[in-house]
């Protein structure tokens, strides 16, 4: 069983409130750093901490924070990305809704250790019953003085706002984030500068997600080198992983950074193996944009070592045989699922949630869903297979945001897969257009 | 100051200057094409990508390639810099898949269209396109808005550049109507609910338009741009510098625009009183023949021998002026 350092008491009765949140050492972190730290001293518990962000992309915290400059006499902002929409991924919309004083708790530290005195929490527009939650919480600790002026007689003021999106996916990247906090259309923004440099309202600003600042006040409790003794290598601490698909146990589960994929799908303790005695077929990793993996490349490495938990081990074998461990969105498909409907889908979301804004992005997520479209639902040539991994290429790499490389990437990856499955979808177009057309080359017990 | 070498050409340029515009200070074929950015309009650039190009070496401190090709209109020169464009392949593939993802959805109505001659995406497809399409799909189309009785809008050919909502935003100041509505490839311009553009520099959205998405009511079918002669001419008025070029067919003004630079540029904004209301040439004062770019479809078959006493040499691009100077022009009587 593995520590779980976020989500310890996330089933105690009313931890929702600042109470019984406080009973079960909420808020510790805020005291022990503002009383008893410098600034300097907290972003370098952190840096120590080895933390990575939780949103994706895996960069260092700690680096991230020691970026950010510090003109005299500019304001500075911490930014909450709560703005979590990726297909698979659902694990901050829970941690919110049930430990929504952790998220406080990690942003007043956060704030404290960046020097930040007003600090937004970005959330995602649909979530508006955890906007709700938050708002409350915040209430809460601004009437005990955790938030507001001289924040438990330390000298230190700090207000935190919650902003609700509008429901689009692209106002997760970051720049396109301080655009819509800002009031403006959300689209990305050329870069550089970077938000470090120049985030909201052209202030130094650190965009971190809702799952890095949770961490965050464990970090700065138990100290950075404790924190950075769970993991393997470069993964250091816990991560919440949000497993979904064809599971006997789907559901959100903290697991040290390290633990085999082959235990965390089949043992008990999470996910229990895959649903009616299937046979797993392929594996999303981490949100809809990473790369597909087949079952052989997940639960081993193409060099034959058991596949990890980890920034390192998932992409161990770069595009070819591996994937990334991305925001944790786990997504298991049985030995039934249609690997080109599936990518379909994923190319559906990524052409509606395009901003627009660049034309290899625009153009390309929009083709690539139409010729899925059609080689899904029987009217696919052969050429069209080549032509999809020719567009991924094209709009890879050339576009402002990564929202066109993670358009690109499972189209990609699943073609390079899954080839025999995209050819079975031509040359049996009739079958395979068909509602519920399972390509038998890969069935095993069904 | 910083020194850069660009397709092996070396150019000392001031700091903060963009590779794009370090190479028009080259010019000539080196040059990358733009179709978003635009140099009097602030924020333009960064959108289009047809201007992406390779930093082989970031700087002289750090000589490290950049990982990625970057737009060479937003990102700044660095001293050392070593940038390839022409003279790399992997450069010139991306810019033809560029051309390949602007062109899917646009019409492709060149035969009808009024911006054709003088169309920037017509002029990028043409140098760095490939011929055929492997597009079957549908294209897309918009629902058609009337912005007013001045300007013409044609959604399906827009390539979302955002030039026209940085000049209302910029140029007519304060009264921008219309915007980006949508997101992904049905973003469309619009204006938020049915709006007519009225402002006294709207009229110029037409001229910084690269493809024929905003084109002018008063000239709509009118002629093709190539059987129009351009002349300078300029008037006094009271709201802009009143400097255009007249687009003549026989002695019939057919429309007004703004003076364009080599790239297409608007050198002064005009106003519209001047585009749409005068066009008679007694409203004018003529001051002659406007420069016609060689690359420019209106110059074919127009041979264009820079004698002297023209008065568009000072104009001419550094290339040019190299260019002249190894090859002198034959003078009148030699």
């Amino acid at each position: 069983m593995g520590r779980k350092l976020l989500t310890e008491h996330i089933n105690v009765e009313g931890i929702d409130t600042l109470d019984v949140y406080r009973k079960h050492g909420g808020y510790r972190s805020v005291e022990k750093a503002l009383k008893t730290m410098t600034p300097e001293e907290v972003v370098e518990e952190v840096k120590k901490s080895g933390l990575r962000g939780r949103g994706g992309a895996g960069f260092p915290t700690g680096l991230k924070w020691s970026f950010l400059a510090k003109p005299e006499g500019v304001p500075r902002h911490l930014v909450c990305n709560a703005d979590e929409s990726e297909p698979g991924t659902f694990k901050d919309r829970q941690l919110m809704a049930k430990l929504p004083h952790l998220l406080i708790e990690g942003m007043i530290t956060g704030s404290y250790a960046l020097g930040a005195n007003t600090s937004y929490i970005y959330i995602r527009g649909e979530l508006l019953y955890v906007l709700r939650i938050l708002e409350k919480a915040i209430a809460e600790a601004y009437a005990a003085g955790l938030l507001g002026k001289n924040i438990l007689g330390s000298g230190y003021d700090l207000d935190l706002y919650v902003h609700p999106g509008g429901g689009a996916y692209i106002c997760g990247e970051e720049t396109a984030l301080l655009e819509s906090l800002e009031g403006k259309r959300g689209n990305p923004r050329n870069k550089p500068p970077f938000p470090a440099v120049q985030g909201l309202w052209a202030r130094p600003t650190v965009v971190n997600n809702v799952e890095s600042i949770a961490a965050v006040p464990v970090i700065v409790n138990e100290g950075g080198d404790e924190y950075a003794k769970i993991g393997v290598g470069k993964s250091t601490g816990t991560k919440l992983i949000s497993a979904c698909g064809h599971l006997n146990n789907p559901g959100i589960y903290e697991i040290e950074l390290g633990l085999p994929v082959e235990e965390f799908i089949y043992s008990d303790e999470y996910c229990g193996g895959i649903w009616k005695g299937r046979e797993l077929k392929a594996v999303v990793a981490g949100g809809s944009s990473v790369p597909i993996l087949p079952k052989e490349l997940i639960l081993k490495t193409a060099a034959g070592a058991n596949r990890l938990m980890t920034y390192e081990s998932l992409s161990d074998g770069g595009f070819v045989t591996g994937t990334m461990l991305g925001s944790g969105g786990f997504i298991a498909m049985d030995e039934t699922t249609c690997i080109v409907r599936n990518t379909w889908n994923f190319s559906r979301f990524y052409h509606h949630e395009s901003c627009g804004q660049c034309s290899p992005c625009r153009e390309g997520t929009g083709w690539m869903e139409k010729v899925l479209h059609r080689l899904e639902h029987g009217h696919g040539r052969m050429e069209d297979i080549d032509l999809l991994v020719s567009v991924a290429k094209q709009i890879e790499g050339n576009t402002i945001c990564p929202l066109g490389e993670a358009a690109a990437w499972p189209v990609a990856a699943a073609v390079r897969h899954f080839r025999d499955e995209f050819e079975w979808h031509v040359t049996h177009a009739k079958a395979a257009a068909q509602p519920g057309a399972v390509y038998p080359g890969t069935l095993v017990t069904v | 100051m910083a020194k850069i070498t660009f397709d092996g050409i070396e150019i000392e340029v001031p700091d903060g200057t963009t590779i794009l515009n370090a190479a028009r200070l080259i010019g000539g074929p080196i040059v990358p094409p733009a179709m978003c950015y635009y140099t009097p309009l602030k924020g333009s650039g960064g959108k289009c990508r047809a201007c992406l190009v390779k930093v082989a070496a970031g700087s002289t401190k750090d000589p490290r390639p950049m990982p990625k090709l970057v737009a060479s209109c937003i990102t700044t020169v660095q001293d050392g810099m070593v940038v390839e464009n022409t003279i790399n392949d992997s450069v010139l593939d991306v810019r033809k898949g560029i051309v390949e993802m602007l062109l899917i959805n646009h019409p492709l109505d060149c035969p009808v269209c009024d911006q054709a001659g003088e169309c920037d995406l017509q002029n990028f497809a043409f140098e760095h396109g490939v011929s055929t399409t492997r597009y079957q799909e549908e294209r897309r189309t918009f629902e058609k808005i009337d912005i007013g009785p001045l300007i013409q809008l044609h959604m399906t050919r827009c390539i979302l550049c955002y030039r026209c909502v940085y000049t209302a935003d910029q140029i007519a100041k304060g009264d921008r109507v219309h915007g980006v509505l949508g997101r992904g490839d049905a973003a469309e311009i619009g204006t938020y609910i049915e709006n007519i553009i009225d402002n006294d520099f709207s009229g110029n959205v037409i001229d910084v338009c690269p493809v024929g998405a905003l084109t002018d009511k008063t000239w709509r079918f009118k002629s093709r741009v190539w059987f129009t002669k351009p002349v300078n001419a300029h008037r006094d008025c009271p709201k802009c510098a009143g400097n255009v070029v007249l687009w003549y067919k026989g002695n019939e003004v057919l429309r007004t625009t703004a003076r364009k630079d080599q790239y297409g540029e608007v050198k002064e904004w005009i106003c519209n009183e001047c585009r749409f209301e005068k066009k008679e040439t007694s409203d004018w004062t003529i001051e002659g023949p406007a420069h016609i770019d060689r690359s420019s479809v209106i110059s074919a078959n127009h041979y264009e021998l820079p004698v002297l006493n023209q008065s568009v040499i000072d104009d001419l691009p550094a290339s040019t002026q190299r260019e002249l100077e190894q090859n002198p022009p034959l003078k009148l009587g030699n």
